[in-house]
C-alpha cells in the first residue's frame, strides 16, 4: 500500500510541478535525497566509510553498498533510480547505466554512451493505464461473476449432500427389495430348470402369485410414497400430487377425480389401500423411477457426458442372470429394473460423493469448471482442458488423442496454491519423461484457454482465464453494491 | 591390439553398457577393419630396401626409391627439411596405377624448405644434416630406417620396427584379363621389368569389397592402405590425436583397439575408450624432460594410430613409446616437428597448418543455447529471463528446429514468422544469435537450395555416379560436394543477406553432423565409395568437416564485405579447422565423468592447434542435477568455448530454474567470465598470432616437472591462470597442485567458490564492471592484478582493438601494452608502436598482491605530469589498491611505489 501511495505522490508532483528539478545527485531516489548533502561529507549507507563528497558519483567505487555511485557502472551492486515522469519510477543495476541499451523511458540512465534514447515515458504511462484501467474492469467484473459462482456452488453443495442422503436412503430400501425379488426369482428359477412342461401350470400359478407379491410390493411402496406426511394414511391432497392418475386427462387432478379414486374416502389407510390400487396403479409413476430421468437440476445435459464417459463404468451386468424364456420377461424386466435402479443410484452417488471430495478452492469458486471442458486449437493441435479430470492433444487433421495428463494438484505459489494446475502421468514419451501439464490460471471475464505451449519436452504450459481466480478489486470505488456496504 | 575379447567377461559388460550409452556394434573395431586388420601381420616381415643409385639431392629436397623386396613395388621417398626445426618425410607409390589422394587444404602454403646436405655416405646409409645442434637424418638401407639423431642421442625413429607398409594399387584379378588387352596395364609391367616380376600376393578377404552389418564397401580401388612406425626412445608421454573421450595421455593401445581417428557421429558416446569421434587432428605430440616433439601423419583417410610403451607396467628401463600410424588410402606425408620446447613444437604447427582464427570478443562470452528455443516468443522470454536475473549472455542459438521442417537457411513460418524482428531485438539488447546449418540438404524439389545444389551438379555421388543420397534429419537428404571449391564458393554466397532471408549482421552459424551424419549408413556416416569429383569419400572422409566449417566461415566474411570476424562453430574437425572457428565436443551427457572429461579432451585439442574448444555446459543428454550443473558452469565459465546446451527430451535448465542459491552460484560463474574477457581476449589474440594454446596441460610451461605430464584435472588458462575445477560430486575442496620452484601462486583473490589460482609474477587485466553483454563492456575500464613474485616482480599484456573486425590485422588498429612490474615501478609500455587504435577504456584500479605498504604513490603520465595516487593496504592479506589511476589504457604511464 505504501508503494502505491508513494508511486501516486510522485507521478502527481511531477504533474503539477512541471518545472521543479528534483535536487542531487544522479541516480538518487527522492526517499534518500537526504543523505547526499552537497559540499558535506558523505557516509556511505551501510556505515562502512565516509568519503568527500565529490567521490559521489565520480565513477569510482569506494564504499562496498555501492552508495557513493547512484549515477554511474563503478559499483557492481549499485542501482540507479529514474524518474520516469509519467510513468512508473524504477530502480535498474547499475551495471545498465550507459551501457548502450535504453533502459529507463526518460532517458536518464543513457547521458554518456552515446546511444539514442527517446523519452518514452508519457506513452508508456498512457498505455500502462489503459492496460490497468482495462484490467480494472476486467477485475472488476470478474470478481463479481466469482461472487455468483460461489453462490452457486454454495447452493449446489447442499442439494448434492441432501441427494447423497436421500440416494443412500432409497439405495437401502431398494436393495432390500432387490434382495425379496432375487430370492423370489431364484425360487421361481428352480422348478423351470426341473421340467418345465411338467410344472407349467404350477408355474402359472406361481407366477401369478409372484406378481400379486410383488404389485403388493408395490402397492406398499406406493402407499409410502404416497404418505407425504407419514401419517399412515394416504390424503386426497397426496393422492392429487400425483397428475398422472388424472382420469379425464386433462393434465391435473382434481380433488374429486383423487376421492373418486380412493372410493369416496377423504383418506385411507394401508389395509384400505389396497382396494385403492387396482384403480390407480397402471398409471402411477414412482418418484424413484422418476428420478433416474436425465436432466438433474445443477447441470445442464451436455455436461453430463464427460463424466459418465470417464467414470470407467462396468458393463451392464448381463451375465448375472441366464437366459430365460420369453414368459420369464416381465418377471425378468422387473428384477433388472430395480437392479438397475440400483446401480445407477449407486453410481450418481458415487459421481457426487466424488465431486464433493475436489479442492474447488477456499469459496468452492473453481466448482463450475467440474465435469466441463474447454478447447483452443492451434495451428496444429486441438487442446482439451477438462479441469480436475485430465489435459489432452489431438492433431487438428485427423490421428488419435494423446493424453497431455490427468489431474494432479493445485500447485501454485504458496501464498495462492489456486494459481496453478497441475495434470501429471499422461502419455509417455519416447525416451522422456510422461506427459504433464500446467495451467496458468488468470483473472478474466471469460472462462477460455488462451495459449498453450511446450516450454519442455513433454511439459505442457497452458494459459486459462476465469472469473474465479479475480481478486476483490483494490479501489473501493469499482463495485458499487459490495462495496458501498464496506 | 586387437586382441579378441574370448571371455565373456567383456561381452557381458558391452551388452549391459550398451543400454545406456553408445551401441559399440555401430561401429567397427579394428578386426573389423579389412586394412586396420590385415596390415600389421600381412606386411610386417617385409623389408624395404633403398636404392642408393636413385639418390637426387637438390637444395632442400631428397629423393630416393624404395624397393618392396617382396613384391617389387618402387616407391619414391621424399625428404625434406623444413624451416623452423622440422622435416618431412613422403611415400608414394612410384608409379601408382592412378594418382593417389594427397590432402590439399590444410597446410596454409607449401612450407618453407631449408638446405639439405650430405654429411656422409656409405653403401648401407647415407648421413643428411638438419643445421642446428648437431642435428642428422640417418638413412639405412636394408632394412630402410629413418633415424633423427642429435649429438649422439637418437630422437626418433621411422620404421625401426619395420612396419612401413604401402598396398599398391593393382588391377583386379577377374578383370585383368580385359585391362591386359587394354595398354593399361603396361606401365606397372614396364616398370617392374627393369628388376623382376612383381609377385602378385594372393588375394585376401576384405581386399575388393568389405561388409559391415548391413552395408557393403565396393573398394572398386582395391586395397591402398599404408603404414609406418614411429620409435621415441626416452619418452614416456604422448598426448594429442584427438578426438577421443580419454585422458589427456595417451594410452598403451597393446591389448586393446588402436585410438581410432574417423569422423563419426557417435550416439551416447562412452568415456575412456580409444573410439573415434567427430573429429580427428593427426598430430601427435610427445614429451619428455629433455624434449617435445610432435608427429602430423598428415592424411585425410580412416586412420589408427597404436601406442605401445615398453615401460608399461615396469620399472627401471630406458622408456621408450612406438607408435605406429595405418590408414586406409592416400599417402604417408609425415611431418616431423623437433621441438625443442612445447612452445617450439606449436609454432612448428602453426606454421604448417595455421593458428586460431581471432574470434569476435562476444564469442568468448556466455553463449545460451537448447534444442530447441521452440519459438521467437521462448527467445524473447529466455532473453529477458537473463536480465530479471541480472545475468550476462552474450548469444542465444537456434537447433534444428527452427528452419522450415529442416531446410537449412530457412525459419520456420508459424514459430519463427518475423526472424528480423527477433534478431533486432536482440541486437537492441547487444546481443547476437546462432542459427544451425547443417550439411545435409532436404531433397525436396520445393527447396531451392536443394534445386541449386542439384542443377549445379553441386552434389557428392553415389559409387553408380548418381546423387549420393542419405538420411538425416529432414529425411531423405543430399549432401553437397565440399571439397569442390565452386560449391564451396557457391555456399558461401548463400549467407548472403539477400539470399539467407531473414539473416541479419548479429546472426551466426553453427555447423552440426559434418562428419558426415548418415544415419542409414554404414558407422552412421557417408559410404566410403561415393565419390567426390575422381576421389573417393574413403579418401576425404576426415577433411569433410573441415570443408563445411571454412566455406561457412567464408560466407559469413563474404557478407560483410571481408569486414567482419565470423564465428562458426563445427562438430566435425581436422588438422587446420582451426582457422575457421570454434569445436565443441559433440553430444556428452549429464555426468560427472562427462564433466572431468571435457577437460583432457579440450587440453588435447589444444596442443595440435585447436584452442576455441568447448563441452556442452550442463551435458546434453540427460538432466543434471542442480549441483552438477553449477559445477559445470563453474568448469565451463574457465573452458574457451562457453555453451550451455540440452537435448530437446531434457527438461528445460536455463540458469534461474534451480532455486535462488544455485541461480546465484551460476550467474557468479558467469560474471566471472566476463571480468576476465580481456584476459581471455588477449590470449586469443596471442593464440592467433603465434599458435600457442590457450588452454594448457602444467607440463607445458613446467616442462621439466614430471609430476605435472599426468595431471588432467587442473590446467593452465595462457600461462598466468591455474585452474583446477570441481568435477565430484559432493566435493567441498580440492587439492590443486602447485608447480613451479620459487613461484608464488597466489590465491585468486577472484573467487572463492571455483578453485582458480594467478600465477606471482604476472599481471592479469580485468574488466570488473560486469554488465549484461560483452558489447555493453567494450568502453569500461581495467583493473590490474598484479601477483608479485618472490623476486617482487611481474608481468603481463594488455589487447583492445575494436573487438569485431579485421581491422587489427589489415590496419594495425590494435593496442598492445606490455606491463610490467619491477623496483617498486609498474609501467606499461607499447609491444606495437607502428600499431594505433584509440580506446575510450582507462585504468581504474591496480591491485597489487604480495607487496608491502608504500608511503606513498606516484603517477607519471607520458606527458611528464606526475599525482600521488590514493591508495589503501590489506596488512592481513597484503593486498594494496591504488585508487583511480585514470590514465587511459592506451596510453604510456608509470607508477611509483615509495
Amino acid at each position: 500500500m505504501t508503494c502505491v501511495h508513494l508511486l501516486l505522490t510522485l507521478v502527481f508532483a511531477v504533474s503539477l510541478g512541471t518545472p521543479v528539478e528534483i535536487q542531487g545527485p544522479r541516480g538518487v531516489p527522492l526517499t534518500s535525497i537526504q543523505f547526499y548533502v552537497e559540499n558535506k561529507p558523505f557516509t556511505c549507507l551501510d556505515g562502512s566509510r565516509t568519503i568527500p563528497f565529490d567521490r559521489v558519483n565520480d565513477d569510482y567505487c569506494d564504499c562496498k553498498d555501492g552508495s557513493d555511485e547512484p549515477g554511474t557502472a563503478a559499483c557492481p551492486n549499485g542501482s540507479f533510480h529514474c524518474t520516469n515522469a509519467g510513468y512508473r519510477t524504477m530502480f535498474i543495476p547499475s551495471s545498465r547505466i550507459n551501457d548502450g541499451i535504453c533502459d529507463c523511458c526518460d532517458t536518464t540512465d543513457e547521458y554518456n554512451s552515446g546511444a539514442k534514447c527517446e523519452n518514452t515515458c508519457k506513452e508508456l504511462g498512457r498505455k500502462e493505464r489503459e492496460v490497468l484501467q482495462k484490467m480494472t474492469e476486467i477485475t472488476k467484473e470478474g470478481f463479481l461473476l466469482k461472487q455468483h459462482l460461489i453462490e452457486e456452488a454454495k447452493k449446489g453443495h447442499q442439494e448434492k449432500q441432501i441427494k447423497v442422503t436421500d440416494m443412500q436412503e432409497n439405495k437401502k430400501q431398494l436393495d432390500e427389495k432387490v434382495e425379496v425379488l432375487r430370492t423370489v426369482k431364484e425360487t421361481a428359477e428352480q422348478p423351470e430348470k426341473e421340467a418345465k412342461e411338467r410344472h407349467l401350470k404350477a408355474w402359472e400359478e406361481q407366477k401369478a402369485a409372484i406378481r400379486l407379491e410383488k404389485d403388493k410390493a408395490k402397492m406398499a411402496e406406493a402407499f409410502l410414497e404416497l404418505d407425504d406426511n407419514a401419517d399412515g394414511f394416504v390424503s386426497v391432497s397426496e393422492l392429487q400430487s400425483h397428475a398422472e392418475l388424472d382420469a379425464d386427462a386433462d393434465g391435473t387432478l382434481t380433488e374429486t377425480e383423487a376421492q373418486g379414486l380412493m372410493g369416496g374416502a377423504e383418506q385411507v389407510d394401508m389395509s384400505t389401500f389396497e382396494s385403492v390400487w387396482p384403480n390407480i396403479k397402471d398409471k402411477y409413476h414412482s418418484e424413484v423411477s422418476r428420478e433416474e430421468e436425465p436432466a438433474p437440476v445443477e447441470t445442464p445435459p451436455d455436461e453430463v457426458k464427460e463424466p459418465v464417459v470417464d467414470n470407467d463404468s462396468e458393463p451392464y451386468p448381463e451375465d448375472d442372470i441366464s437366459e430365460e424364456e420369453d414368459e420369464d420377461d416381465e418377471d425378468e424386466d422387473d428384477y433388472h429394473e430395480d437392479d438397475d435402479k440400483v446401480y445407477h443410484t449407486e453410481n450418481l452417488s458415487k459421481n457426487i460423493e466424488k465431486e464433493l471430495s475436489f479442492d474447488f478452492g477456499p469459496d468452492a469458486e473453481f466448482t463450475y469448471l467440474y465435469s466441463q471442458c474447454y478447447e483452443l486449437t492451434t495451428g496444429e493441435y486441438i487442446y482439451r482442458l477438462c479441469p480436475f479430470n485430465r489435459v489432452s492433444q489431438k492433431p487438428k487433421y485427423g490421428g488419435s488423442e494423446t493424453n497431455l495428463g490427468t489431474w494432479g494438484s493445485w500447485s501454485g505459489p504458496e501464498n495462492n496454491k489456486y494459481l496453478l494446475m497441475k495434470y501429471e502421468h499422461g502419455t509417455g514419451c519416447w525416451q522422456g519423461p510422461n506427459r504433464s501439464t500446467t495451467v496458468k490460471l488468470t483473472c478474466g471475464k471469460e472462462t477460455v484457454v488462451t495459449s498453450t505451449s511446450e516450454p519442455s519436452r513433454c511439459e505442457y504450459l497452458m494459459e486459462f482465464t476465469t472469473p474465479a481466480v479475480c481478486q476483490e478489486p483494490a479501489n473501493t470505488d469499482l463495485s458499487p453494491h459490495d462495496h458501498v456496504e464496506l | 591390439m586387437a586382441a579378441c575379447c574370448d571371455s565373456l567377461l567383456p561381452l557381458i559388460l558391452l551388452l549391459c553398457l550398451s543400454a545406456q550409452a553408445v551401441d559399440r556394434s555401430n561401429f567397427k573395431t579394428c578386426d573389423q577393419s579389412a586394412f586396420c586388420k590385415e596390415i600389421p601381420y600381412f606386411y610386417r616381415s617385409l623389408e624395404l630396401i633403398y636404392v642408393l643409385d636413385t639418390l637426387e639431392l637438390s637444395d632442400s629436397r631428397l629423393t630416393l626409391q624404395l624397393i618392396n623386396d617382396n613384391n617389387k613395388v618402387r616407391l619414391l621417398l621424399e625428404l625434406y627439411r623444413l624451416q623452423g626445426n622440422m622435416t618431412r618425410v613422403k611415400i608414394n607409390e612410384l608409379k601408382p596405377l592412378k594418382p593417389r589422394y594427397e590432402v590439399p587444404d590444410v597446410l596454409i602454403s607449401d612450407p618453407i624448405t631449408e638446405a639439405l646436405s650430405v654429411v656422409a655416405q656409405d653403401e648401407n646409409s647415407l648421413v643428411l644434416s638438419l643445421g642446428g645442434k648437431d642435428q642428422r637424418l640417418i638413412v639405412s638401407a636394408q632394412p630402410f630406417r629413418l633415424d633423427i639423431v642429435e649429438g649422439p642421442q637418437v630422437l626418433m625413429s621411422l620404421n625401426s620396427r619395420g612396419l612401413l607398409a604401402f598396398e599398391h594399387l593393382r588391377a583386379r584379378k577377374d578383370t585383368k584379363s580385359e585391362s591386359e588387352q587394354a595398354t593399361g596395364q603396361e606401365n606397372v609391367e614396364q616398370q617392374t621389368n627393369e628388376d623382376g616380376q612383381i609377385k602378385e600376393e594372393e588375394d585376401k578377404p576384405g581386399m575388393w569389397e568389405e561388409t559391415f552389418k548391413s552395408h557393403t564397401d565396393s573398394k572398386p580401388n582395391g586395397p591402398s592402405s599404408i603404414s609406418l612406425d614411429f620409435s621415441l626412445p626416452g619418452v614416456e608421454h604422448v598426448y594429442g590425436i584427438p578426438e577421443h573421450a580419454d585422458t589427456l595421455k595417451l594410452k598403451n593401445t597393446d591389448g586393446s583397439d588402436p585410438y581410432r581417428l574417423y569422423n563419426l557421429d557417435v550416439f551416447q558416446y562412452e568415456l575412456h575408450n580409444p573410439m573415434a569421434l567427430y573429429g580427428a587432428v593427426p598430430v601427435l605430440i610427445s614429451h619428455s624432460n629433455d624434449r617435445t616433439m610432435g608427429i602430423f601423419w598428415l592424411n585425410a583417410a580412416e586412420t589408427w594410430v597404436d601406442i605401445s610403451s615398453n615401460t608399461a607396467g615396469k620399472v627401471r628401463v630406458i622408456p621408450q613409446t612406438d607408435v605406429r600410424w595405418i590408414s586406409e588410402s592416400g599417402l604417408i606425408d609425415v611431418f616431423i616437428m623437433l621441438g625443442p620446447k612445447p612452445a617450439d613444437v606449436f609454432t612448428q604447427y602453426a606454421s604448417l597448418t595455421g593458428t586460431q582464427s581471432f574470434p569476435p570478443l562476444s564469442a568468448l562470452a556466455y553463449h545460451q543455447c537448447r534444442w530447441n528455443y521452440n519459438d521467437q516468443e521462448d527467445v524473447k522470454t529466455v532473453d529477458q529471463g537473463f536480465d530479471e536475473h541480472d545475468i550476462p549472455y552474450d548469444f542465444i542459438w537456434l537447433d534444428i528446429e527452427h528452419a522450415d521442417g529442416k531446410r537449412y537457411f530457412t525459419w520456420d513460418p508459424s514459430n519463427f514468422p518475423q526472424p528480423k524482428e527477433m534478431l533486432q531485438g536482440l541486437m537492441d539488447k547487444r546481443r547476437k544469435l546462432v542459427a544451425i546449418v547443417d550439411p545435409h540438404i532436404r531433397v525436396d524439389s520445393g527447396y531451392k537450395i536443394h534445386n541449386e545444389i542439384r542443377s549445379k551438379n553441386f552434389y557428392v555421388k553415389n559409387k553408380d555416379g548418381g546423387d549420393y543420397e542419405g538420411w538425416c534429419w529432414p529425411g531423405n537428404s543430399g549432401y553437397p560436394d565440399f571439397t569442390n571449391p565452386e560449391m564451396r564458393a557457391w555456399w558461401a554466397s548463400q549467407f548472403a543477406y539477400d539470399q539467407y532471408e531473414g539473416s541479419m549482421e548479429n546472426q551466426y552459424i553453427w555447423n552440426d553432423m559434418n562428419e558426415p551424419s548418415v544415419f542409414n549408413g554404414p558407422e552412421v556416416t557417408m559410404h566410403k565409395d561415393a565419390l567426390h569429383g575422381v576421389w573417393e569419400h574413403r579418401d576425404v572422409h576426415n577433411l569433410y568437416g573441415l570443408y563445411v566449417q571454412k566455406a561457412t566461415a567464408d560466407g559469413l566474411i563474404l557478407r560483410s564485405g571481408g569486414v567482419q570476424r565470423p564465428f562458426v562453430l563445427t562438430r566435425a574437425f581436422f588438422a587446420g579447422s582451426q582457422r575457421y572457428g570454434a569445436v565443441w565436443t559433440g553430444d556428452n551427457a549429464a555426468e560427472w565423468g562427462h564433466l572431468k572429461v571435457s577437460i583432457p579432451m579440450c587440453l588435447s585439442l589444444g596442443l595440435v592447434g585447436i584452442s576455441f574448444c568447448g563441452a556442452d555446459v550442463g551435458g546434453f543428454f540427460k538432466h543434471p542435477s542442480a549441483e552438477l550443473l553449477v559445477r559445470w558452469y563453474q568448469a565451463g565459465a574457465y573452458q574457451p568455448f562457453f555453451r550451455a546446451h540440452a537435448h530437446i527430451d531434457t527438461p528445460r535448465r536455463e540458469p534461474w530454474l534451480f532455486g535462488p542459491e544455485n541461480t546465484a552460484l551460476i550467474r557468479e560463474a558467469i560474471r566471472q567470465r566476463y571480468a576476465l574477457l580481456p584476459y581471455w581476449y588477449q590470449l586469443f589474440y596471442n593464440t592467433h598470432r603465434t599458435g600457442q594454446p590457450v588452454m594448457r596441460p602444467l607440463w607445458v610451461e613446467y616442462p621439466d616437472d614430471v609430476a605435472t605430464f599426468s595431471i588432467e584435472d587442473e590446467y593452465l588458462i595462457g600461462k598466468d591462470l591455474l585452474v583446477h575445477p570441481v568435477t565430484d560430486e559432493g566435493a567441498t575442496g580440492v587439492t590443486a597442485y602447485l608447480p613451479g620452484k620459487g613461484e608464488v601462486m597466489c590465491f585468486s583473490t577472484l573467487n572463492g567458490t571455483i578453485p582458480v589460482f594467478q600465477r606471482g609474477g604476472s599481471i592479469i587485466c580485468r574488466k570488473d564492471r560486469v554488465r549484461r553483454s560483452s558489447s555493453c563492456m567494450e568502453n569500461d575500464p581495467y583493473t590490474l592484478y598484479v601477483a608479485l613474485s618472490s623476486q617482487g616482480s611481474a608481468e603481463g599484456e594488455l589487447y583492445i582493438d575494436d573487438f569485431h573486425t579485421f581491422s587489427f590485422e589489415e590496419a594495425k588498429q590494435f593496442v598492445h601494452r606490455h606491463l610490467s612490474f619491477s623496483a617498486n615501478t609498474l609501467s606499461s609500455r607499447n609491444l606495437a608502436p607502428d600499431s594505433q587504435f584509440s580506446t575510450a577504456s582507462w585504468i581504474e584500479k591496480i591491485v597489487i598482491i604480495g607487496g608491502s605498504q608504500p608511503s606513498s604513490v606516484t603517477l607519471k603520465n607520458a606527458d611528464g605530469t606526475e599525482s600521488a595516487l590514493e591508495f589503501e593496504f590489506d596488512s592481513t592479506l597484503a593486498v594494496l589498491t591504488l585508487r583511480k589511476p585514470g590514465v587511459n589504457a592506451a596510453a604510456d604511464w608509470t607508477v611509483v611505489l615509495r
